[in-house]
């Protein structure tokens, strides 16, 4: 039950006025009814911990249907829950894909009967997310995708992508692309460069990743679709995403929050919780990528959270499976760039909450009346070192193993409902 | 001595390590021509031979190195065994700890694998070459081979030619040469040369001619068609022409510099036939006479604080 609650002593973060200040929250019937008004309801004493619009977590693949033994709705969901997170925008490529909308009501009935948190699902463009035919995208719009992607795949053929992303276009929903070039991509695990070379390993070129940006940003524009690059991770990228910024285009851009802290050489001798897709790229790029997200060339900063259990990943590198999760880490990640100077903890809301929220035209993501009660009461500053076996999610392939984050997350609340609180 | 569990790769390898194992490699190799009797170093160690890729030299030469020192020398039979069976490399490398073996040697298609058995098993693992990573037995007999044909492994001028994005040779004798204090060229096709390898401290062109010039040794490598997945060049002939040692290339380095290979060769495509068999030149088939003595060498150093070999 969704009660009135008033949080007194806040540091409140309103990421769409970008500021930082002191005072009191009230809730009820699940919305932010007033900003430092009158103390109503249930009383929450914050302690000086910050109050912000929950996360709003893009590209999280939630394994199901298909692969429940890695993740399934209610393990994703707690784990969502314990980081902050409290919308998941998921990503349909699943076994079989989200292609078609009586899977998507299939998919959305799982959520509502097994997450805590709220899930807003992405759909496939095409079928089986094979790059071939388009799917019925007006009737999965209907049934409540959010966007539409060809999950962590990049469409070959350039016409058939011109055709889906004009249907798309039409009904008025984002288009969620993964920019790399298929060809130069295919089959390689690893950023091409001394590193690669040293280890071994196939590696495809930091090109591949301007390459499809520049074509799908063409045909996004022919289309007049609105175009989000989920991850842009190179020097190269963000060069492209900034022009095409400047010249007015419907483009935005995201990048992993594991880009913005791990480079190449954090793989070392073949780690493999470290390959993900795009491959890390070089120190170099890493570095120009966190000037970028203070900037407004990046707009999201999410954790593709891409759960392998161990099996997938105790192989050699090449053979491995790619991802990592970060439900759970995103947060804490975040914290330690804003520790380390990086950003601003609005900033950082910014790019994990309110920027996410408009992509997919959710009305959280910000502190304001008449807003949704999704919320997160944090203290910002308490450093620990992960064990990864103390996440939630059913596998633990994180890279932040051992790794000091920054933070600790004291209660989530979506839609008003205390979803998670770290004394229970 | 080795101070070490492992020998993975020439990369990790210190000057004074690579300078022991040749060292010791001088006196097997000498008792080799000697047919002296080494017997008994090795007797109660268990090595097992385990080549994921097929291979004849290296694991014939690991074999014999084995029985000529007295180990006890199990070649396992991957052909129809478990991983046919979808057993996993972790599982099968848990497996054989449990029949404690004192070494494995290792091959595999995959860069990285060797390491990762090497992490979960307690005996000592010898790379015998994985994926396009690294083959440090070959770079350490090619050291050898080199200083007993030159009377030295330093200070000499070093060309590697061809296939270096799928040579794991190349990358261990890059590792291996530049500590003795060599300096390497690399020559061979874009294609063939892996993006930021001038940052291993080599040179590289595209040009036979210009590379060749002034050289002490050449190297050449084998054309790997088998790791190919696209267009890396366009015939053998044309190959040939452009890359393959021959006759015309060689005047362009050092008189009495040395031809090698680490084999199998493609005769005609990366290196002429006839000059292949010159023996005033070609050090070829020396290569494969020190690669035994070396692999002896490695086996005993590896060894050489195994609690079975005490009373020996």
């Amino acid at each position: 039950m969704s009660r009135t609650i008033t949080f007194v002593n806040a540091c409140l973060i309103d990421p769409a006025s970008s500021e930082e200040t002191f005072g009191s929250l009230t809730i009820e019937s699940g919305v932010i009814s007033r900003v430092n008004g009158p103390t109503k309801g249930v009383v929450i004493d914050c302690q000086k911990a910050c109050l912000a619009p929950g996360i709003i977590d893009l590209g999280v693949h939630i394994c199901e249907p298909g692969e429940r033994h890695k993740e399934s709705f209610k393990s994703a969901s707690l784990a969502a829950a314990s980081g902050g997170v409290t919308s998941m925008v998921t990503f349909p490529n699943t076994i079989p894909a989200i292609d078609n909308p009586e899977l998507l009501e299939f998919f959305i009935n799982r959520s509502k009967e097994s997450s805590k948190i709220r899930v807003l699902p992405t759909a496939a463009i095409t079928k089986n997310c094979s790059g071939k035919e388009i799917c019925e995208l007006g009737f999965l719009q209907d049934k409540g995708a959010v966007a539409f992607t060809n999950g962590l795949r990049s469409i070959r053929d350039s016409k058939i992508f011109l055709k889906a992303l004009s249907y798309a276009a039409s009904l008025d929903l984002p288009y969620i692309g993964h920019c790399q070039d298929y060809f130069l991509s295919y089959g390689t695990s690893a950023t091409s460069g001394p590193f690669a070379t040293k280890l071994g390993l196939s590696a495809a070129p930091i090109e591949a990743e301007k390459i499809c940006l520049d074509r799908d940003a063409n045909l996004a524009e022919i289309s007049g679709i609105h175009y989000h690059a989920s991850q842009i991770t190179t020097e190269l990228g963000l060069k492209t995403i900034k022009s095409l910024k400047s010249k007015g285009n419907k483009i935005t851009a995201g990048t992993s929050i594991h880009h913005l802290i791990f480079d190449e050489k954090d793989i070392g001798n073949y780690r493999t919780f470290f390959k993900l897709s795009p491959p890390l790229r070089s120190e170099n790029d890493k570095l120009i990528l966190l000037q970028a997200i203070n900037e407004e060339t990046i707009d999201t900063v999410s954790s593709f959270h891409l759960p392998q259990d161990e099996e997938s990943k105790r192989l050699p590198y090449e053979l491995a499976a790619n991802g990592a999760i970060g439900l759970q880490t995103l947060l804490p990640a975040g914290l330690k760039l804003v520790k380390d100077g990086h950003l601003s903890l609005a900033k950082l809301f910014q790019k994990i909450s309110l920027n996410p929220s408009n992509l997919v035209n959710s009305k959280s993501g910000k502190l304001s009346e008449g807003c949704p009660a999704d919320l997160v009461l944090f203290d910002p500053a308490l450093p620990f070192v992960l064990d990864r076996f103390s996440l939630l999610s059913k596998a633990k392939n994180t890279p932040f193993d051992g790794y000091t984050l920054c933070g600790k997350v004291l209660r989530t609340f979506v839609n008003g409902i205390e979803v998670f609180n770290c004394d229970k | 001595m080795l101070n070490r569990k492992d020998l993975l790769g020439t990369a990790d390898l210190s000057k004074e390590e690579i300078l022991s194992i040749i060292d010791l490699a001088e006196l097997y190799s000498r008792d080799n021509i000697d047919n002296a009797n080494n017997t008994g170093v090795l007797r109660n160690i268990t090595q097992i031979n385990l080549f994921f890729e097929n291979s004849t030299r290296t694991q014939v030469s690991f074999e014999i190195a084995g029985t000529k020192l007295g180990a006890n020398i199990v070649n396992f039979p991957l052909g129809n065994s478990s991983q046919s069976k979808g057993e996993t490399l972790l599982d099968l490398a848990a497996t054989l700890n449990s029949m404690f073996p004192d070494i494995l040697v290792i091959r595999h298609p995959n860069s990285g694998a060797v390491q990762l058995i090497s992490e979960k098993v307690k005996c000592s693992v010898i790379n015998a070459g994985d994926g396009n990573h690294e083959h440090p037995t070959q770079a350490l007999l090619d050291a050898q081979t080199i200083r007993k044909r030159l009377g030295k492994i330093s200070g000499l001028k070093i060309a590697i030619c061809g296939d270096v994005a799928h040579s794991r040779v190349a990358r261990s004798n890059i590792f291996c040469l530049k500590k003795l204090g060599n300096s390497i060229k690399v020559i061979g096709p874009k294609t063939l040369i892996p993006k930021g390898i001038e940052s291993f401290g080599v040179e590289v062109t595209h040009n036979m001619f210009d590379g060749l010039q002034d050289i002490d040794v050449v190297m050449v490598l084998r054309l790997q068609k088998e790791r190919m997945d696209g267009a890396f060049f366009s015939s053998e002939r044309e190959y040939f022409h452009f890359y393959g040692l021959d006759e015309r290339k060689m005047q362009y380095a050092k008189p009495n510099a040395i031809i090698m290979h680490p084999g199998p060769m493609n005769r005609g495509v990366e290196i002429d036939g006839d000059l292949a068999d010159d023996i005033n030149r070609s050090v070829i088939t020396q290569q494969v006479e020190v690669g035994l003595a070396i692999r002896m060498a490695i086996l005993d150093l590896l060894t050489a604080k195994h609690p079975l070999r005490k009373n020996v």
